[in-house]
């Protein structure tokens, strides 16, 4: 039962009134890729004990799509961005480096 | 024999008796019992019988950790199985009978399993049942249906009231004993917002048993103080009878409240299940007294030492007139020396450590007990009950040197802290080699989502087994708890305790340490589900290393006391068998809740109407008072069939079908879900969306379109309609308005938010009804308004205007394959415009159909459904809507999974119709038989049945299914399956059953 906060609210959440989307950042394959690309897309996730980015969704509230970063082993949370964007805030970024250092999630660092 | 002490019984009220029963016997106990212990006070060792073995069984502790004292408490509405003696408080009238024997607890036939326990080792069942394979279904799986389960489920509906109470706190204390209250309090005392919780019905733990002495005064005045100080603190709330249950991800934590189990009379609700966000919690849980193993330590009259005393001190009895005391520990001599100064009989302290000093044990001996160290006992003499023990050498192999008369045996293996709710979360513990205990790491607590921990444990849970170390620890945690929670005021100084000296505890796994495996297979280690020392050294040997693996071939831990007396023990003999250090064999998980809780409490008050909520259209109500049989489509309840008087649903359903295609039907199709998509990319979005074009479509026309997932199946279909330039509704299915809803929204706000769409869901905002039938036109015509002409108004087109006095948006669209308007009028209205058709309809032979005329008709016309020829599987290439996938267009949503080889693939199973050759109904679901086998040895198969009616029209059995390269057979008939094992043949036909130019929908 995590607690999240919204970037668009500015509401600590429970977890009861969001609705989990699975890995954030995936970038999207259209016709013209090659099937590795589309199975990438598709199927393959990140499954990390540790750094992990992942969409939720202000179900039960505002309604808005947003990305969360997180250790999926101590459930520490770095924070909380809106899902329009292609990359965590450098802000973020700054912050898991300080606490993990050396860390590394698909292409971020 | 057991029975009541006269100067001891602290929690009892001697004047005022209680009466209740046990298996039927009258017996009489007084108020501030446990049923445990006016059982004892009435001399009823034998409680139970064991899981495997029918072993008879007696009460072994006194309190959460009980594994053997389960009994079904009440009848009827207020039947409960598997209720812990230890824990159930004494109420006048309660009726208790004990479980899993036959016919009686006394003689019990499953006993002789106990006789044949060399043939049931560990793994019995994994090793036994595994051949031959046919006795499985027929001989093996029977037998262990009626061997499984303590207790009887309830036969009758629950009649009491269970409720869920949701709060945030700064600091949760979980444990009311010394710790629990001196944390609260230095966390109160600094204005934390405070919750204490304790499971039992009263304040002080331990303490008030063992009576030490904190700030100078006896231990139960401080206590008394203390909570009457707490009492008086606004912030701080606490509350008996409730048991911290399990805590969960950034402080979430379940506590279960027994509100009116010792008074059932009461009014008001049974449980409660606290639902509490803290910011840090102090788990004050305590410890629990650890059994010894050795022979027959499971006969009735064998408990805990500390069980012993606090029978004696709380309810004033005597477990036995002879008690022997057998310890590694200085604290069984607590035991010894209360059951002494109450009068009793110690014939003798058997001591398995070669030495040790210590006040108990001087104290002991003062008082003229037999001490012997380095001894241990070889077995306990008995049947039913204890009748003696046979002393040993501890360090020997079981050679008996004395036997001593006695009717009660005490142990003490020593104490292990409760971590359970420190290790829910992820708290990780430590291996304390001169305490022999797992303890709490503070270093690696649960942490919180600030990367923080927020749990701190705290006293006796913490591995501070003294009175000193307890309190000032308690007085420590709750202090820093306030702290990380924001609250620093300063408070008072924390409570000194004092202690007695005592000895160093000396590990004991096996008594004696060198059994011989007779002795090895009757020491117990799990007493409810029968798991002895022998089973867990078996299953080292043969392999099950991991404590994870031997727990679940052995199922040492995994009754209903989930191990809380035998995992240690378990753990350190599977270490020794493998030769490891206990911290590096580990624990098995420990998983919530501490103990059992209630169902009900888990549901609440969310049950019945308060289920789910029910959504109801306009006309649900007319419906419901006009003969709808209705069935579940979501959260709606739409009418399945209206069914006359006197009419069975089969026959209301074929007057329906009849009615519709030959006059006039009407169908409360409000519903199906209406979506909004408006803005300057709209259609550029639709086309993403939707599988065929949508941005072309003209203003004032429909069209039927097709949603398929990234991954290219089929999820959604439904008519889109182009209401404005920048304005389209699409219609979704019932189930997938809301779902449909998040598809777009998840699109538009992750993928293409530089779009400008806006989609809002207003499938509540209008009733909609379809006006189905020859006689269709005759009836709008009839109420007026609008021009419904087939010039005026053609098919696949919309019009909005009046019908009758009605706004309305009405759309040329058919899903039955007749003439049929499709009508939206704003919700408020829904109502009356369905009365005002039906009162004008009348003449043309109108009645409502539902949900089962809805789906023979399209089926008799070949129209897809999504969820009966969709299942997240199919793509629309299997149904033949090529036609709706656009070539046109370089994306949209689905495009590209298309191409990938399985589903680009010509040997797909796809969409035809099926005509059984005997015209009965084919079974739904059923597989087209093919020859040979699969690699698992099943038939194979070459298709399925996805749709299957009886058309009234056609006087038939009809049906769609998928069958391998459907198309390509024609004519071909299959073998069909049917439940009862016959099969019932089926020749493929065309889809479209009736009417195939569309004469009857165009004109």
């Amino acid at each position: 039962m995590l607690i999240l906060n919204c970037p668009y609210c500015g509401v600590e959440t429970d977890e009861t009134d969001l609705h989990a989307g699975g890995q954030a950042h995936l970038k999207r394959e259209g016709p013209g890729s090659s099937d590795d690309d589309f199975e990438d897309y598709l199927f393959m996730r990140e499954n990390p004990k540790g750094v992990h980015f992942e969409r939720w969704r202000h179900v039960y509230g505002c309604g808005k799509w947003f990305h969360a970063a997180r250790c999926t082993s101590t459930l520490e949370v770095f924070g909380t961005y809106p899902a329009q964007t292609l990359e965590p805030p450098q802000e973020i970024c700054d912050k898991i480096s300080q606490k993990r250092p050396g860390w590394s999630w698909g292409t971020f660092k | 024999m057991s029975t009541r002490l006269p100067k001891l019984g602290r929690l009892i009220n001697k004047d005022k008796a209680v009466d209740f029963s046990f298996n039927g016997k009258h017996l009489r106990g007084f108020e501030g019992d446990t049923l445990a212990s006016a059982l004892l006070a009435n001399d009823q060792m034998l409680v139970g019988r064991s899981f495997k073995y029918h072993r008879p069984r007696g009460v072994v502790a006194s309190g959460a950790e009980e594994p053997n004292g389960l009994v079904n408490l009440g009848k009827g509405a207020k039947f409960e199985p598997n209720a812990r003696v230890t824990t159930t408080e004494l109420f006048d009238g309660l009726t208790a009978t004990s479980q899993n024997h036959w016919p009686s607890l006394e003689f019990d036939v499953g006993a002789i399993n106990s006789h044949l326990s060399r043939f049931m080792p560990a793994g019995f069942y994994y090793k036994m049942f595994m051949y031959p394979r046919s006795f499985w279904k027929h001989v093996y799986e029977p037998f262990i249906r009626k061997a499984a389960g303590l207790g009887k489920a309830p036969k009758d509906r629950d009649q009491d009231a269970y409720e869920h109470f949701h709060t945030h706190v700064d600091v949760l204390v979980v444990g009311g004993g010394i710790a629990g209250l001196a944390a609260a309090h230095a966390a109160g005392e600094r204005g934390a917002r405070v919750l204490l919780v304790e499971q039992t019905a009263d304040w002080g733990g331990r303490a008030v048993v063992d009576t030490p002495q904190i700030d100078g005064i006896p231990a139960q005045d401080w206590i008394k103080n203390t909570v009457e100080a707490l009492d008086k603190m606004k912030n701080v709330d606490i509350r008996l009878r409730c048991m911290g249950a399990g805590v969960y991800d950034h402080g979430y934590t379940l506590a279960y409240e027994r509100l009116t189990d010792h008074a059932p009379d009461q009014e008001g609700p049974r449980h409660r299940l606290w639902r509490i966000r803290a910011k840090q919690i102090v788990t004050a849980t305590g410890a629990i007294e650890r059994p010894l193993s050795f022979a027959a330590n499971d006969l009735p009259g064998v408990l805990l030492a500390s069980a012993v005393r606090d029978y004696a001190v709380n309810f004033g009895v005597s477990v036995g007139d002879r008690t022997v005391v057998v310890t590694n520990n200085d604290d069984a001599y607590r035991t010894a020396i209360t059951l002494k100064q109450a009068g009793l009989d110690v014939p003798a302290i058997v001591d398995a450590r070669t030495k040790a000093e210590g006040d108990l044990i001087n104290q002991a001996r003062a008082l003229g007990i037999r001490v012997e160290m380095g001894k241990g006992i070889a077995k306990v003499k008995g049947g039913k009950r204890v009748t003696g023990v046979a002393i040993c050498a501890q360090a020997g192999a079981g050679a008996v040197l004395e036997e001593i008369d006695c009717d009660c045996v005490a142990m003490s293996g020593g104490w292990s802290p409760v971590v359970h709710l420190w290790s829910h979360c992820g708290g990780k513990l430590n291996w304390d080699a001169d305490q022999v205990m797992f303890r709490p790491d503070p270093e690696r607590a649960p942490t919180g989502a600030d990367g923080e921990p927020f749990v701190i444990t705290a006293g006796i849970a913490n591995g501070h087994l003294f009175t000193a170390e307890a309190v000032s620890d308690g007085w420590a945690a709750g202090r820093a708890a306030a702290k990380a929670a924001g609250h620093t005021k300063r408070g008072a100084q924390a409570p000194m305790g004092e202690d007695a000296a005592e000895g160093q505890i000396s590990p004991v796994w096996l008594m004696p340490q060198g059994a011989s495996h007779d002795l090895r297979a009757k020491a117990w280690l799990d007493f409810q589900n029968d798991v002895k020392v022998s089973d867990v050294q078996l299953a080292a040997q043969e392999g099950f290393e991991s404590v994870e693996h031997a727990k679940r071939y052995t199922t040492l831990g995994m009754a209903t006391d989930q191990g809380k007396l035998s995992n240690i023990n378990g753990l350190a003999i599977l270490s020794q068998s493998l030769n490891a250090d206990i911290p590096n064999v580990g624990t098995t998980t420990f998983r919530p809740p501490y103990t059992p809780i209630s169902m009900a409490s888990i549901a609440g008050v969310a049950k019945d109407d308060l289920f789910q909520p029910i959504r109801k259209t306009p006309i649900s109500d007319w419906s419901n008072d006009n003969g709808a049989d209705n069935e579940p489509v979501g959260q709606w309840r739409r009418p399945y069939a209206y069914v006359l008087q006197g009419e069975s649903v089969h026959d209301a359903v074929n007057r329906e079908v009849t009615n519709t295609r030959e006059n006039l039907g009407l169908l409360d199709a409000s519903t199906l879900g209406k979506l909004i998509v408006k803005g300057p990319d709209a259609g550029k979005f639709l086309d993403m969306m939707y599988t065929n074009m949508m941005s072309t479509l003209p203003v004032g026309k429909c069209r039927y379109g097709l949603m398929c997932s990234e991954n290219g199946f089929l999820m959604d279909d439904g008519v889109v309609v182009r209401m404005a330039e920048d304005t389209w509704l699409c219609h979704t299915t019932t189930g997938g308005a809301e779902s449909i809803h998040a598809h777009m929204e998840d699109w538009l706000q992750c993928e293409w938010w530089d779009w400008k769409v806006y989609v809002a869901n207003v499938t509540e905002q209008y009733a909609q009804i379809a006006v189905v039938g020859p006689n269709a036109r005759k009836l709008l015509r009839k109420l007026g308004g609008m021009d419904v002409s087939a010039e005026a108004l053609p098919f696949m087109q919309w019009r909005e205007g009046k019908i009758g006095d009605f706004d309305a948006r009405v759309f040329r669209i058919s899903f039955s394959g007749e003439l049929s308007y499709e009508i939206a009028v704003p919700a408020g209205q829904g109502l009356a415009f369905w009365t005002a058709l039906m009162d004008a309809g009348k003449q043309f032979g109108i009645m409502p159909y539902g949900t089962e005329t809805l789906h023979i008709l399209r089926a008799e016309k070949g129209f897809i459904m999504i969820g009966d020829e969709t299942d997240g599987t199919v793509i629309p290439q299997d149904l033949n809507l090529q036609w709706a996938l656009s070539k046109k267009k370089e994306d949209y949503l689905g495009k590209r999974a298309h191409s990938r080889s399985h589903m680009a693939d010509p040997n797909r199973w796809k969409l035809v119709g099926l005509e059984t050759e005997d015209g009965s109904v084919l079974p739904d679901g059923s597989y087209a038989i093919a020859s040979g086998t699969n690699a698992n040895g099943q038939g194979n198969t070459q298709g399925r049945v996805t749709s299957t009616y009886y058309s009234a029209t056609l006087e038939r059995g009809i049906a769609m299914g998928l069958v391998h390269n459907g198309p390509d057979r024609m004519g071909e008939v299959l073998e069909f399956n049917k439940v009862d094992g016959t099969t019932v043949r089926a020749k493929i036909v065309d889809p479209v059953f009736y009417d195939k130019e569309g004469e009857k929908q165009n004109v």
